[in-house]
């Protein structure tokens, strides 16, 4: 309870911290100006998704490899908020596009990629929901998982190289190259702010699968309890079931 | 490594199997040895167990926890499965192939070279030599059944699991497959077979096994006598 | 009983049973043979970009095709419990998907052999003197669509809606292929066809990985 409030606090000072910076800290980018500033929520829920979807990978391997059932409560969570944070980028992408650009989405190779990522974890996600038995969807779904995480590194990959044959405008491309240090440092403010809060969505979610988990457990017991006693009355009673 | 074809007797040991789907306990901390050589009829009532026991024991399912060891000289798991035949309340079978196109995938599989002449005989004494180049899709129930016992038999198993193998079948099926199975039950062969108390396989039965809720109720043990086991579950009935 | 021994085994029954029931190649075929008329509605077909369109288009339509092709591979072995008897078997659990990949590998080729001069007539694309380059970008890619798609086959079958799922599952995966083989395609119904190597050396990597990830996780699709 103590660690809750705590790094419930943490997170407050972190996040109203990185807003503070990342709003009126951060000099203007000279061409952009404030429009720029979602940069610093784009960029880092990018890092985090893939902090999450690295959880993810682990996750999975380690179910197959010693049958644990946390190791699958691990993978869901990681999924989810590898999902949302991948949302998030998804979504402060074409809002910085739309001023900059004057269209939502130009198809640039990051972007593009990460739109595949989003569509490959939904995907894992709809994937447990159609499958009953958690044994069944835990080795199912990790196995599914560690075929995804092998591919991102080709995503990305392949939408580079086509990229580079067909270049189109990039979203915030410009900031990357030769960063100013004011600028640098209110982005890892941001970067530790948002890994933080995911970290502990991440937590949270765990705990709600593995005493979800743990309900189905008790309630089948209690089932098969009663079913027991009426068993030995039946038995008793010189009846069958 | 031995012969393919030489003759292995395998017994099996349970040792604490938990067999759990999701939430639920198929199988509850069996412990059971079946010594090579026993005819095990398998009794119990709906959802005791026998099917998931019989699953286990093809190496179909594996343990949740505990586990199933055999005895006998196989050394790897391929070979134990070469080994062990299987008729289950599913065919098992391909209903768009014929019946000598099933048998020969089937023969190829375990290592039999898949010669026509095996087959005839498995298909003749099926009573199928006939139908043999029809669709199964075309079968009646009862030839499926025999067909699916013949697949089991074929490559001549030292093991045989059998969940409920007389459903479908007609007198003279019933008659060919005790005959089939007093045959291997003489060279050796250990069966494993679900039944009901009013199995027409009964006479074969050297030991009877009773579950309830995924354990082990009623033994009468390797060398016992199966009657009061036998017994006690019609009783219940 | 050897790998190799067994994939072949299996595969004689997948290709029989195709034999038997001459379902499977033919809804494919027809089915890639609408997604290619479809597409000549939404875009215009004579124009010069279809120079630039028609392998994306093809791929597509192989993609699409692939991915409905797949889903029999496991859903069949259902019918009967087949699929028990096959792990019963004493065969290598690599064997079985081996057996069943080979046997899409063999009806995806097919239908593309198929498709590929229909493409050609209707999109006035030239095949000539590209012919073997084109075979090897055909087969490095639909080697990628199989291999991945039998796996996710395997896994969409213990599923519920299986026929959705596997798409879903399969498509974004697939994205390099898509990727890889377009350009490469591009590259050689241009005005000066070349091998890309780039693209080529790519497939056969994708490839690779994703038959090595078959070949050692294929255990846990077998279990029950």
């Amino acid at each position: 309870m103590k660690w809750r409030i705590a790094s419930t606090m943490i997170a407050a000072a972190l996040v109203f911290g990185a807003g503070y910076a990342a709003l009126f800290v951060a000099p203007d980018e000279a061409t952009m100006h404030a429009v720029m500033r979602i940069f610093y929520m784009h960029l880092p829920s990018w890092i985090a998704m893939f902090l999450a979807l690295s959880v993810v990978f682990v996750a999975n391997i380690a179910y197959l490899a010693t049958r644990k059932s946390k190791w699958d409560f691990l993978g869901v969570a990681g999924a989810e908020l590898g999902v949302v944070c991948c949302t998030i980028g998804l979504v402060t992408g074409p809002l910085w596009a739309k001023p900059v650009w004057g269209i939502w989405w130009t198809w640039d190779a990051r972007l593009t990629s990460t739109f595949v990522l989003w569509l490959m974890y939904i995907a894992y996600l709809l994937l447990r929901g159609l499958v009953e038995e958690p044994g069944r969807k835990a080795t199912i779904s990790a196995v599914f998982g560690i075929f995804a995480f092998l591919d991102v590194p080709l995503v990305y990959l392949s939408n580079r190289l086509w990229r580079t044959q067909h270049p189109q405008p990039v979203i915030l491309g410009g900031p990357e190259s030769g960063i100013d240090p004011v600028m640098g440092k209110v982005l890892l403010l941001c970067t530790v702010a948002i890994c933080w809060v995911m970290v502990m969505g991440l937590v949270d979610r765990y705990r709600l699968e593995a005493l979800r988990h743990e309900a189905d457990g008790l309630r089948v017991e209690a089932e098969s309890l009663q079913s027991d006693s009426t068993d030995f009355v039946g038995a008793v009673a010189g009846r069958g079931l | 490594m031995p012969d393919a074809k030489a003759f292995l007797p395998l017994g099996l040991v349970f040792e604490g199997v938990d067999k759990r789907f999701g939430n639920t306990f198929a199988l509850r901390q069996l412990s059971l040895e079946i010594a090579a050589g026993d005819f095990v009829a398998l009794l119990g009532p709906n959802g005791a167990g026998k099917t998931t026991l019989l699953r286990v024991a093809a190496l179909l399912a594996a343990p949740t926890a505990g586990k199933i060891r055999f005895t006998g000289r196989a050394a790897d798991s391929l070979e134990i499965k070469r080994r062990i035949g299987m008729v289950s309340h599913s065919t098992f079978l391909y209903d768009d192939l014929t019946a000598l196109e099933n048998l020969k995938f089937f023969a190829k599989l375990y290592g039999l070279d898949g010669s026509s002449e095996e087959i005839d005989v498995g298909l003749r004494s099926a009573g199928l030599a006939e139908r043999s180049a029809s669709l199964v899709r075309t079968f009646s129930r009862g030839m499926r059944q025999r067909l699916s016992i013949a697949r089991a038999l074929l490559p001549s198993p030292t093991l045989l699991l059998l969940d409920e193998p007389t459903t479908g079948l007609d007198r003279g099926g019933v008659a060919w497959l005790a005959e089939s199975l007093e045959g291997l039950k003489s060279s050796g062969c250990t069966v494993v077979a679900s039944m009901h108390t009013r199995s027409e396989l009964l006479a074969l039965v050297t030991r009877a096994v009773s579950l309830r809720g995924g354990r082990v109720e009623g033994d009468s043990g390797s060398g016992g006598d199966p009657a009061v086991i036998l017994a006690s579950c019609t009783a219940e009935v | 009983m050897s790998i190799a021994r067994a994939a072949a085994i299996i595969l004689g029954k997948e290709l029989r049973t195709e034999l038997r029931a001459r379902e499977l190649l033919s809804t494919t075929v027809v089915f890639a043979l609408i997604v290619i008329v479809l597409f000549s509605f939404a875009f215009d077909p004579t124009s010069v970009e279809t120079r630039r369109y028609g392998p994306g288009l093809l791929w597509i339509a192989f993609l699409f095709a692939g991915s409905l092709m797949l889903n029999p591979t496991f859903a069949r072995e259902q019918a009967n419990d087949t699929w028990s008897a096959l792990r019963a078997a004493p065969v290598p659990a690599f064997a079985i998907l081996l057996g069943k990949m080979l046997a899409n590998l063999i009806f995806l080729l097919l239908t593309e052999i198929v498709l590929l001069p229909v493409f050609s007539v209707l999109y006035n694309v030239s095949l000539q003197g590209i012919l073997w380059r084109l075979a090897t970008v055909l087969a490095l890619g639909t080697v990628g669509i199989v291999a991945t798609g039998t796996v996710f086959s395997a896994i969409s079958a213990q599923a519920r809606m299986r026929e959705m799922l596997l798409p879903l599952l399969l498509l974004p995966v697939l994205v390099p292929v898509l990727i890889a083989a377009v350009e490469a395609t591009v590259a050689l119904i241009g005005d000066q066809p070349v091998l890309d190597r780039t693209w080529v050396t790519f497939l056969a990597g994708f490839d690779v990985v994703f038959l090595t990830a078959s070949w050692l996780l294929c255990d846990y699709l077998m279990e029950e």
